[in-house]
């Protein structure tokens, strides 16, 4: 086959439709995994009727609603209400062109011959700033579907969606920046590898920048504890209160690639994305026998379960509470953040090694502080109290 | 004394002026809503989030019960009660089996007397449970939802051995009790309550010191002692704003002056004591089961009706007879012409008229706190319409 058309043409576009499958797939798997692990953590079963142990439920759950009937209501604006979750879904999708899920390897296809190509779509060299800037895109969509659908509490959970979304990118933004500044790279694969050179991973001297991106990525997939746009118990269900059926469908699958979206970014970032712990370090190297792409996928899954059992566990913040988190909190830590390790990394490598070991020392005798200042409380009255 | 108080409830002026000429959002925020625990309707003025005024509308559950009870003789009436308050049948029961009893100056034998406040008080456990569980996920924790309907289930399973009902139990009668209790039932209950301790403790665990739910909660929906007074509020939130007030202590009916608990109060008047109030309920409930079960186990044998004559026709007259319910003072005012069916039967539902502080409680808030105040309010609407 034509060289030229063969990395020009054919593997991307079978690595597109892979990635959209894969992604669209494992978006519907994690419904299915969240529902499971929540019910463990709530002492119950989950759903476990359809397939073997319920594996199959996210499949009837996906034909169920790609069946069900499509309502918009009396006096909506039917274009955009059409428009916004496919706003919604295709920067969530789009961006898995550049996560990079694994090396470059030579694969051997019968027919064609040795083929060489890394796991993801294509390494952009400024890869960083289009992921941040499609990712942002997704707002339109909540916010245009909110007032499209002619409902009061919609309109108020596409406002607080955006207010939400823009207020939370800036923190996400600076940790970012802490990352770039550490890796001295915008490319995905770049970091990766400068992780690897570095013999670093960077949640070490960006533990900081780690939990602040975290913490943010939560607010920005609408997830508990930062889960207000679509909070149940106020707004009904937010922005698509009006949605039902394939539509509400693609908003719930766009909020779960999302999801995986953010785990995979810090997995990147900040856990040395495909690589094993301790790359360099030869007698470590059993660990290979775990190929990259599964160090990767382990990576993403931990941070997945972080997030199921951030819902198990928290309740809701209010809207006004949550902005002054992010404004008041987030932002001023990240930008302090920010020159700490641009300080670090103007020493270059042994910086950033200090950094890690002060950073670590700290939040650690912190957290000891906090616990030990902290008393159980319990309602528990003495007789004659 | 109530519907006074209730005509003011529902017509609070509209005290917040358009500013700066902009609009007012009129919200209507029920009755198909899903925190506001059935077909509660608020009719909201908002300025962006905030409150400006909230006007109940209560009545989409009104069933006529009062004017039912007209029709009923004495004994008939006792299952119209289960339906006032149907997260807590047993203590509907009790007040009006007290009221006919006061009326008849009938004495109820020990035994029952006792099986009724255990009654009650797992009631009391059964409702706070509820309670727990609906206003954790109405500020959006849904773990412990879970673990208290573990629980709950334990108790309605426990009535239900009983009496064969779950919710609608209707299992006292005037004068004392239909049934005794069934062999092993007492062991099984005090079982229950020795590892209830535990159990609290696992849901102070989720919520107590959970930094986002005290921030939701500490100073949300604040309704003073002098407030709760002239509202006539009583149960929980007036003693979540330090006011030590349970008929249980300060009027006490059937064995509750031989029972050792603690009346628990916090004085902060706010959500979170409220919250805090209503754990420590669970603790002291537990506490008077347990009592309760070994006062039974000690005396297995006894009467558990008093003597009631066979048709029912007290003298004429009126008597106002109360309880502790889990929601607060539950009280019936019954009026005999003496005859066989009651001439007026009159409720007072804590309920009704613990939701008349609600626009007090909730100006100047945000919607989201409109969802905490109505779950720290604690209402059933079968009891609020009646």
């Amino acid at each position: 086959m034509n060289e030229a058309l063969l990395y020009n043409l054919v593997i991307p576009a079978v690595k597109a439709v892979v990635a959209v499958l894969v992604v669209a797939t494992v978006a519907g798997i994690l419904t299915l995994i969240e529902r499971r692990v929540l019910a463990r953590l709530q002492v119950r079963q989950g759903p476990n009727r359809v397939g073997w142990n319920g594996v199959l439920q996210w499949v009837a759950d996906v034909v169920k609603l790609i069946f069900k009937e499509d309502v918009v209501p009396a006096n909506a604006e039917r274009g955009i209400h059409f428009l916004a979750p496919l706003l919604v879904m295709m920067p969530a999708l789009t961006v898995y062109a550049f996560i990079p899920w694994g090396p470059e390897t030579v694969w051997n296809i019968p027919g064609i011959g040795a083929v060489k190509t890394g796991l993801y779509g294509t390494d952009v060299n400024v890869g960083l700033l289009l992921l941040v800037a499609i990712t942002s895109i997704g707002v339109y969509g909540i916010i245009l579907g909110g007032w499209a659908s002619n409902s009061k509490y919609a309109l108020m959970g596409g406002l607080r969606s955006a207010a939400q979304l823009i207020s939370y990118e800036v923190p996400m933004g600076f940790a970012l920046v802490a990352a770039i500044l550490m890796s001295r790279s915008l490319s995905l694969v770049g970091i990766i590898e400068a992780q690897r050179e570095a013999h670093l991973w960077f949640v070490f001297p960006g533990v900081v920048a780690f939990f602040l991106y975290f913490v943010s990525g939560v607010a920005e997939t609408n997830r508990i504890p930062f889960d207000l746009p679509e909070a149940e118990s106020e707004l009904v269900a937010g922005f698509h209160t009006e949605y039902s059926g394939f539509r509400w469908a693609v908003f719930f699958l766009s909020e779960y690639a999302n999801m995986i979206t953010i785990s995979a970014v810090a997995t990147t970032l900040f856990l040395g994305g495909w690589l094993r712990p301790f790359p360099n370090v030869a007698w470590l190297s059993f660990l290979d026998v775990i190929p990259p792409v599964l160090w990767f996928v382990l990576k993403v899954a931990a941070f997945l379960f972080v997030y199921i059992w951030f819902r198990g566990t928290f309740p809701r913040y209010r809207f006004d509470q949550l902005m002054a988190l992010g404004w008041k909190v987030l932002i001023p830590v990240s930008i302090a953040n920010v020159l700490l390790v641009a300080l670090a990394a103007l020493w270059g490598l042994p910086g950033l090694k200090v950094l890690s070991v002060v950073l670590w020392v700290a939040l650690g005798a912190g957290f000891f502080v906090v616990r030990k200042g902290e008393p159980k409380r319990r309602t528990v009255l003495e007789a004659g109290a | 004394m109530s519907d006074e108080r209730a005509g003011t409830a529902a017509s609070v002026p509209d005290s917040g002026e358009p500013m700066l000429g902009l609009r007012e959002m009129e919200l209507n925020f029920g009755p198909q809503h899903p925190s506001t625990h059935g077909v509660l309707r608020l009719v909201l003025k908002v300025d962006g989030e905030r409150i400006v005024s909230a006007r109940p509308d209560v009545g989409y559950l009104h069933r006529g019960t009062e004017k039912l009870f007209e029709t009923e003789t004495y004994p008939m009436v006792i299952p119209h009660t289960d339906r006032m308050d149907y997260v807590a049948a047993a203590t509907n029961n009790h007040a009006y089996c007290l009221a006919v009893e006061k009326l008849l100056a009938l004495e109820v034998p020990k035994r029952a007397q006792y099986i009724r406040v255990l009654l009650d008080e797992l009631q009391r456990i059964s409702s706070h449970l509820l309670w727990l569980a609906t206003a954790a996920i109405d500020l959006g924790a849904i773990t412990p939802f879970f673990y208290t309907f573990r629980e709950r289930e334990v108790i309605l399973d426990l009535f239900e051995d009983y009496c064969g009902a779950r919710l609608t139990l209707n299992c006292m009668r005037i004068g004392g009790l239909l049934e005794d209790l069934p062999p092993g039932w007492v062991e099984r209950t005090r079982a229950f309550a020795e590892v209830f301790d535990k159990n609290v403790d696992e849901y102070e665990d989720l919520l107590t010191e959970n930094r986002i739910w005290k921030q939701r909660t500490v100073g949300i929906g604040v309704l003073t002692a002098e407030q709760c007074i002239e509202w006539g509020v009583t149960g929980p939130p007036l003693r979540g704003a330090g006011f030590k007030w349970d008929i249980r202590r300060a009027i006490p009916y059937e064995c509750y002056s031989e029972l050792d608990f603690e009346i628990p109060a916090y004085p902060n008047a706010d959500t979170y004591d409220r919250y805090l109030v209503r754990v420590a309920e669970l603790r002291q409930s537990r506490r008077i089961v347990l009592q309760c079960c070994d006062w039974l186990l000690r005396n297995p044998e006894g009467e558990i009706r008093g003597k009631v004559p066979r048709v029912i026709k007290p003298v004429a007259g009126d008597v106002y007879a109360a309880v502790e319910a889990p929601k607060g003072e539950l009280g019936f005012y019954l009026v005999s012409n003496g005859g066989n069916k009651p001439y007026r039967l009159r409720v007072r539902p804590p309920s009704f008229i613990n939701l008349q502080a609600l626009p007090e409680m909730a100006k100047g808030h945000l919607v989201a706190d409109l969802v905490a105040i109505i779950g720290t309010i604690d209402i059933v609407l079968g009891e609020v319409d009646r």
